[in-house]
């Protein structure tokens, strides 16, 4: 396995907010993660990519364990992750963004180059912008700067935070597409994500985390089915 | 006529020395939201250097930079990493503490090893060259003040736009804690950062060795005329702290105009109708 987390727990006093959860990745996988608000899905993110400490379990990312290591190490290791609020650096233009990601956050890989950059805001129809004060973006443009900064750091796991709310059809179809090519060369995918329709066109497995702890995963239609999920995620009585 | 503009040439080539005073306060608080308050002191200090280099040792003036500026930067170097580096954070209460206690010392090193006596370096004949400009005198001393703000300043804006450092500062400077989570080394960047400001203050105060007297005490007048260019210009913007500097200079020049005791009193009300009317400053960072 590329990424193996296991039994990770975070507790703030007696509330445990991440409980005993387990997931695992190999390379070009696409898990999909959803549940509640509340649910724990973004703490565990944090504890993947090293924001939090867990209080317990481990987490190896190609057979090496890397529990130990801080956020910019597992960056540079190969977590790249995008958040759920956009945060670019406003004064710098975009392509400078991913040019600063791209430095700072490949680590051994290589650093990619002004033009793999270049490349990356294509792909996600933000190459007009290149030239653009990060700060001047609109919302959904800032969400694909977070995707497009995610990726120039060249991950081998991308964690990816709710990107498709908000997005037309046409615009979810885009980034869809893009996500499917990125999966396509080798990254592992963990995607949390409310847009389910956006989530089954790209994941083959799917995770479900409730009061947070993993309660289902699997093949993914068969999950969302469940007579469990549909009563989590519905309020359809048991 | 030509006696008031040659107050305002005159003040705008002293707005040059007084951007070099605030460059590196500006560069740290830009990069680190860190306010040095022995900034002025560290000057004065350099100020000081020069004087031991070039009196004591009778090194040219110039020499003296080339010593002073690498001594500087290393010592800035290795300060932000030794001592500095510790009171980073969320809270500015610490850094502000610690600086004003150097403060304190510097002074009273200084005190020590100087005296209370007003000094000044002696160029030689840098000290009363000077070009024919139509009816004016320019002096070289604020000519190489002005054209050594002008290159510092624009190297800085080259350094913060075409290299990867430079925009990595800029990056910290929005959200430092993505930069953490990005991989970077911040207590690296951060030192950097205080050794080109420590270089500087370095050429800053050698400048002022030429330019002025000074004393031990002296260091807290240029903190507040550096303080007063930065925020004059707007924070974090380097262009806006040379625009902040000529205002304060032709303030001061224009006061002199008047009667020499306004020189520093004109500066001061200057700085408090631009705070009063744009609090922002001139050239404030676009922060949308």
């Amino acid at each position: 396995m590329l990424l193996e987390a296991t039994g990770l727990g975070k507790s703030y006093g007696a509330l445990k907010v991440v409980d005993d959860v387990s997931i695992a990745v190999d390379a070009g996988d696409a898990l999909g993660i959803i549940g509640p608000n509340g649910a724990g899905k973004s703490t565990l993110f944090n504890l993947i990519a090293g924001s939090v400490r867990p209080n317990r379990g481990t987490i190896r990312l190609a057979g090496r364990d890397i529990t130990a290591l801080s956020a910019a190490a597992r960056c540079r290791a190969g977590i790249g992750r995008s958040f759920q609020i956009p945060r670019p650096w406003v004064g710098l233009t975009v392509y400078e963004n991913l040019l600063v990601a791209a430095e700072f956050g490949a680590g051994e890989a290589a650093a990619m180059a002004g033009s793999d950059c270049l490349a990356i805001l294509d792909r996600l129809g933000l190459g007009h912008l290149a030239d653009v004060p990060a700060g001047r973006l609109r919302l959904l443009e800032r969400k694909r700067l977070e995707l497009a900064r995610g990726l120039a750091t060249r991950p081998r796991v991308l964690l990816l935070d709710e990107i498709a709310g908000g997005l037309t059809d046409l615009e979810c179809e885009s980034l869809i597409e893009a996500i499917r090519g990125i999966r396509k060369e080798g990254v592992a995918i963990i995607w949390i994500e409310h847009v389910v329709h956006a989530l089954f066109a790209v994941v083959d497995r799917l995770a479900v985390i409730s009061f947070g702890a993993k309660i289902a995963e699997g093949d993914p239609q068969e999950v969302f089915a469940s007579r469990q999920v549909q009563e989590i995620y519905l309020g359809v009585p048991a | 006529m030509t006696d008031l503009l040659n107050a305002i040439l005159q003040g705008v080539l002293l707005g040059g020395l007084y951007a070099l005073f605030a460059a590196g306060l500006s560069l740290m608080f830009g990069v680190m939201r860190f306010v040095n308050l022995a900034h002025g002191d560290f000057i004065v200090a350099a100020a000081f250097g020069a004087l031991l280099l070039v009196d004591m040792l009778g090194l040219p003036p110039l020499l003296a930079v080339v010593i002073l500026v690498p001594a500087f930067a290393a010592f800035g170097y290795l300060g932000q990493r030794l001592v500095l580096n510790r009171v980073m954070g969320r809270d500015i209460m610490p850094g502000i503490l610690l600086t004003f206690g150097f403060s304190v010392m510097l002074q009273n090193l200084m005190l020590e090893g100087f005296s209370a006596n007003s000094r000044r370096l002696n160029a030689g004949w840098l000290d009363t060259a000077s070009l024919p400009l139509g009816p004016f005198q320019i002096g070289f001393v604020p000519l190489l003040m002005f054209t050594t703000a002008l290159l510092v300043l624009g190297g800085l804006g080259l350094f913060m736009s075409q290299t990867n450092t430079g925009r990595l500062m800029r990056a910290t400077s929005d959200d430092a804690q993505i930069v953490g989570l990005m991989g970077a080394d911040r207590r690296h960047l951060f030192a950097i950062a205080t050794a080109i400001a420590s270089g500087v203050v370095a050429l800053a105060g050698v400048l002022m060795a030429i330019k002025t007297n000074f004393d031990p005490s002296s260091g807290s007048i240029r903190l507040l005329f550096a303080f007063e260019a930065v925020i004059m210009g707007g924070l974090g913007s380097l262009w806006g702290t040379l625009a902040g500097g000529i205002i304060l200079g032709v303030a001061q020049g224009l006061g002199a105009a008047i009667d020499p005791g306004y020189q520093i009193l004109a500066g001061h009300v200057v700085f408090l109708i631009i705070l009063v009317l744009r609090p922002q400053g001139l050239f404030p960072r676009q922060r949308p």
